[in-house]
This record gives C-alpha cells, sequence and structure tokens, in this order.
C-alpha cells in the first residue's frame, strides 16, 4: 500500500498563515531559514508581523522573550540544532526562567535530515528543553497532527518547543480524528495486549508498520503516540504497563534524556513492573546518508522494532 | 539664585544619594552582590525612573509605559531601590534581597517582581530583549520608549552585536542604550581583558546614533536622553563614563568591590560618607 504523504513543515507554514488570521497579535521570528521551516508563509501572508532576524540565533531567541513581553504570541523558527543547543541560555534565561510566552518551533529534528550528516541531525534537542522548568515539550507525528499542535501551542500560554522532521511524512490521521487533542495527552491509534510501543515523531509511523509485522505473527502491539513528551502522561504509560507484559519506547532521540527516559522515569516511580527497553540513538553522533539507510545502521529500522519486540516476549 | 533646572537636578542627585545608601545597606544585609557595579549605574536609573521615563508605579503592566532593562543584571541593588523608592513595591523588601522566602532574587526576575521588565543575569540577553520591546513598539504604533543599560564588559558577549545589527537593521529609534563605562570587569581593566576601544566607533560603525557624556552628571544625562527621543530612523547609544563603586571613595575604580560586600567597618566608612554628602546636597537646596 503506498501510504499518502505530506510535509510537517508545509502544515507548520499554512497553520501560521490561519492563525495569524484569527490572532493579530502572533508574530515570527525566524534566523534566515524561512524558506526550509515554512515561516515564509506567514512572511507573504503578513510581512509587518514577520521578523526575519538573520544567522543570530541567541538574538531570535531574547527578542522573541521582548516581544512576547509586549503581548504578542510568538514563533521562532530554525533548525532544532540551532534552536536548542546554540541557544539554551536564551531559552532557560528568556523563556523558560521568565515563563515567556515564546514558542520554539523546530525543523529537521533528528537523523531523517540525513545527509547533512551529525552537525544537522539534532538528536538531543528533546533532552535539553525537558529539563528546562516551565517548558512544555512536543514532537508531533504527521502533518495533521503538527497542524493540531501549533494551534494548541498558540491557544495556551506558557514556553514551548516543539520538533518535526525535515523530510515527507506519511499520514497517520484524518482532521477529524484530532479534534480531541490535547496537550500531555498521548494517543493510543491501536491497542494490542502483548506489547506496547510508545513512540513519538517520525517513529510513530515506524511503529504501526512494525504492528503489521507482528500481527501476522500472531503478536498483539498496542501502539501510543506521544506527541507531548512533557507533560508526560502517566496515567497512559502506567496503563500500558499493567495491560502488556513489555513496554518499547522509540524516538529519533537520543535514548538519554528524551521519550525513553520520560517514560522510564515513570515506570520506575510507579512500581511498573514490565520488561522495557529504550529504542533511539545509542548515545553517539551518527553521519551523513540516506535517512532509510540511517535507520536502519542506527537500529531505527521497522526490522530492528519488530526484532526487538520478539525478543522482548521470548 | 539657583534656577528651577538646577534645583531639580540638586533632587536627583540627593535621590542618588539615597540609592546609594540602600544600595549599601542591602549588601550589608545580604553579605553578598555586588557593589561596584550597582554604584556606577545609579546617576543614570535614577534619570530616567525620576525624571525622564513615562511609568506609574500603580500600573507596571500598562502597554504604554516606557522600558527599562537591566541587561547587567548583577546591578540589581540599583534597580530594586529604584524600583522601591518609585513605589513598585516596599521599601521593607530592601532589607530582605537575597533571602530565602523573600521577593528579590540575587539577580532580576521578570516574573515576580513588579516594574521588572526581563529576567537578567547572564549577561548579553538585555539588549536583544529590548530590540523585541522595541519592535512590538513599532508594531503596535505605540508611542513608548525602550531603555536597556549594558556594562562595558557585558559587550564583549557576541550576543549584544547580533542584538545591535538588528536594532539598526529595524531602525529602532524607540531604544536607547546606555552603556556603563566604567572601565572595569571582573579580571581587570576592560582594555586588558578584551579590547573594548574605541567603543564610540564600534557603536557609530553598527548603525546607531552615540552620544558619550559624564555617566555621573545628571543634568547631562538628561539632556541626552532628550536628545535620543528626538533622533530618527536609528537607535542611540549613550556611552555613559563613569567611575565603578561610584560615591564610596574605597570602593571607587576599585575591582575588589566588583562582587564583594562591604564588611562592618567599610559599611560604616561608606555611610558616613554618603550622610555627608546627603547633608551637603540638602543645605545647598
Amino acid at each position: 500500500m503506498i501510504k499518502e504523504m505530506e510535509n510537517p513543515r508545509n502544515a507548520y507554514g499554512e497553520t501560521l498563515v490561519e492563525l495569524g488570521k484569527k490572532l493579530p497579535n502572533l508574530v515570527v521570528l525566524d534566523a534566515d531559514l524561512s524558506k526550509s521551516t515554512k515561516t515564509i508563509m506567514f512572511a507573504k501572508a503578513y510581512p509587518e508581523r514577520f521578523f526575519e532576524m538573520g544567522i543570530a540565533e541567541a538574538n531570535m531567541i531574547s527578542t522573541a522573550a521582548g516581544l512576547a513581553s509586549c503581548g504578542k504570541i510568538v514563533f521562532a523558527s530554525t533548525f532544532a540544532v540551532f534552536a536548542t543547543g546554540r541557544v539554551y541560555d536564551q531559552i532557560r534565561m528568556d523563556v523558560a526562567y521568565s515563563d515567556s510566552n515564546v514558542k520554539i518551533f523546530a525543523t529537521h529534528g533528528g537523523i531523517s535530515v540525513g545527509k547533512d550528516g551529525a552537525s544537522h541531525q539534532m538528536i538531543e534537542d528533546i533532552a535539553l528543553m525537558r529539563v528546562l522548568p516551565n517548558m512544555m515539550v512536543f514532537a508531533p507525528s504527521d502533518a495533521n497532527q503538527t497542524k493540531k499542535i501549533v494551534e494548541c501551542m498558540a491557544a495556551e500560554y506558557g514556553p514551548m518547543y516543539a520538533r518535526v522532521g525535515r523530510a515527507d511524512a506519511p499520514l497517520i490521521y484524518k482532521n477529524d480524528e484530532l479534534k480531541d487533542i490535547r496537550i500531555g495527552k498521548g494517543i493510543q491509534i491501536e491497542d494490542g495486549d502483548d506489547i506496547s510501543i510508545i513512540a513519538c515523531g517520525t517513529m510513530v509511523d515506524q511503529g504501526l508498520d512494525a504492528r503489521n509485522s507482528l500481527l501476522k505473527e500472531g503478536i498483539k502491539v498496542r501502539v501510543i503516540d506521544m506527541h507531548t513528551i512533557k507533560p508526560i502522561d502517566k496515567n497512559l504509560i502506567i496503563n500500558c504497563s499493567k495491560n502488556t507484559n513489555a513496554i518499547i519506547t522509540i524516538e529519533e532521540h537520543s535514548i538519554i534524556g528524551g521519550l525513553g527516559s520520560a517514560v522510564s522515569e515513570i515506570l520506575a516511580e510507579n512500581n511498573c513492573s514490565c520488561k522495557f527497553k529504550r529504542m533511539g540513538i545509542q548515545d553517539m553522533f551518527c553521519e551523513s546518508g540516506e535517512p532509510d539507510k540511517l535507520f536502519i545502521k542506527y537500529g531505527l529500522s521497522v526490522k530492528d522494532i519488530v526484532k526487538t519486540a520478539k525478543k522482548m516476549l521470548q | 539664585m539657583q534656577s528651577h533646572e538646577d534645583k531639580s537636578v540638586i533632587k536627583l542627585n540627593l535621590i542618588a544619594v539615597k540609592i546609594r545608601k540602600h544600595i549599601i545597606e542591602m549588601l550589608f544585609r545580604a553579605k553578598s552582590g555586588h557593589p561596584g557595579g550597582s554604584l556606577s549605574a545609579v546617576d543614570a536609573i535614577v534619570a530616567l525612573y525620576f525624571n525622564h521615563m513615562k511609568h506609574n508605579p500603580k500600573r507596571p503592566n500598562d502597554p504604554n509605559r516606557d522600558r527599562f532593562i537591566l541587561s547587567k543584571g548583577h546591578a540589581a541593588p540599583a534597580l530594586y531601590a529604584i524600583l522601591a523608592e518609585c513605589g513598585y513595591f516596599d521599601l521593607k523588601e530592601l532589607k530582605k534581597l537575597r533571602e530565602i522566602n523573600c521577593m528579590l532574587q540575587g539577580h532580576p526576575v521578570c516574573k515576580n517582581i513588579p516594574g521588572v521588565e526581563a529576567s537578567t543575569g547572564s549577561l548579553g540577553h538585555g539588549l536583544s530583549f529590548a530590540d523585541g520591546a522595541a519592535l512590538a513598539g513599532k508594531l503596535d504604533k505605540r508611542k513608548y520608549n525602550v531603555y536597556v543599560m549594558l556594562g562595558d564588559g557585558e559587550t564583549d558577549e557576541g550576543q549584544i552585536w547580533e542584538a545591535a545589527s538588528a536594532a539598526s537593521h529595524y531602525k529602532l529609534d524607540n531604544l536607547t542604550g546606555l552603556l556603563d563605562r566604567n572601565f572595569l570587569q571582573i579580571d581587570g581593566h576592560t582594555e586588558d581583558v578584551l579590547r573594548l576601544e574605541s567603543v564610540r566607533e564600534r557603536w557609530s560603525s553598527f548603525g546607531w546614533n552615540v552620544l558619550e557624556i559624564d555617566g555621573h552628571n545628571i543634568a547631562e544625562i538628561l539632556n541626552a536622553l532628550k536628545e535620543t527621543e528626538k533622533h530618527m530612523n536609528q537607535p542611540s547609544m549613550i556611552i555613559l563614563n563613569t567611575v565603578k563603586g561610584k560615591g564610596v571613595s574605597f570602593m571607587e575604580n576599585n575591582i575588589d568591590f566588583h562582587g564583594v560586600p562591604p564588611n562592618e567597618l567599610e559599611y560604616k566608612l561608606a555611610m558616613r560618607e554618603l550622610d555627608a554628602l546627603q547633608r551637603k546636597l540638602e543645605a545647598s537646596l
């Protein structure tokens, strides 16, 4: 079956334009990557409310906070690697500590950035943002969910970080399936009582493919789309531990500090006794290459998930 | 006979002495904090809050207020004392600087302290924040001005120059910087640590309207502020030639008092000097 593909970045740009119509106090900043992050759509629709900040990300983040202090809802965008690690101190002081209404929306997260190599493959951003007090963290899984998450980000007050990948992504949801989406509430896409796959971002689709393969072998898999990594959906995680025999987390991120860590913290502190495995980048930098080949080499392919699931259920 | 202006400047000088006394008192009580850079910054901030800016302590969130951002956040005692004297919060709070369960944090926090616009203390952010507030003013066609005080050592930070570029690119003539040029930073003289000169040329080459004045002469400060208000299409930078530790003889130009509070003897000596200055000013009114 050929999957319907759509780019989450386009969904971001289009949603900003729609929101711009409804919210006169919405402003958007970018750091010389508006064509890639798709904030250029907003720049064309509302040039007076778009601020090109040049290749100066630190200034962009603190300027965003200054705008927010005057009642603006501010979206600031660039690649995930520049939107977090490069400007950690600016986000910490001016956004998180100041509880500022700044929304950092990053694209090109994870290793599916591909050929640009490890310099541009951000695998620590979720960890960096998750440790910041006041900060909420999202990793939407398809274009339609991206639209909904962006709407939630604009509607609710507070510092927020979201990341999507570079590539087109298979559509997982129809729009009407997402009308009840809530910050901090994971979505159980499929049920099964053998094993739970808790995934975020691009890995949700891989999880669904793994489920189909495993089903052929009689293994029933529950698939959770954990679009909000902070605040994490504690009850859903505990429920998975009670109603399935094992949990796998999978993310296009280091296994340290991201979704896997967030889930393991909940499991460990709530006396949840089930088998548990974090899948993600194994504490290393990756390399240039086609996204599919990188997923295979670094253990994030559907086959790897299937293999891991079977091993855990042995 | 004194003119009306002379008298009002003397009154502002008196307020500045009062603020300096608060600072010494606060740091002595807190047993930590930054006297040198707080004392050098006082006169300009007093001029802003007590004679120049449009602001109302009863309405700290008025969208039309002028904004002041203390980018050199370690001069927090100066800002806190001035905000308290203006009436943003009770003077009693000053006695609890840096105490647990109290409002006044070691460095400014915008979230919980009335009148504080930006959380600072990590150097180099405030000018960018001020750019944002000035951009919002332009966008909303509001008439307010944004003032931001930078330490001279602080301008070692690269982010300052990103923000300097952006302010001139966006022609933020509603933005005025005040550079506390006291020539000292923790590791020594600014020109030995990381050369800044020529400061004036640097800022003008970034597209700023630059003025240079005596940063302890309140009449000069007020004139400069009026001038920058009239200047169009460019942000302005007022270089305030100042003395670190200004107002307390043994703290002046003494780098040891960058981040060390006065001990009991030093506290008494400092208060004695400031009291004497206060009496002299009062007598001249």
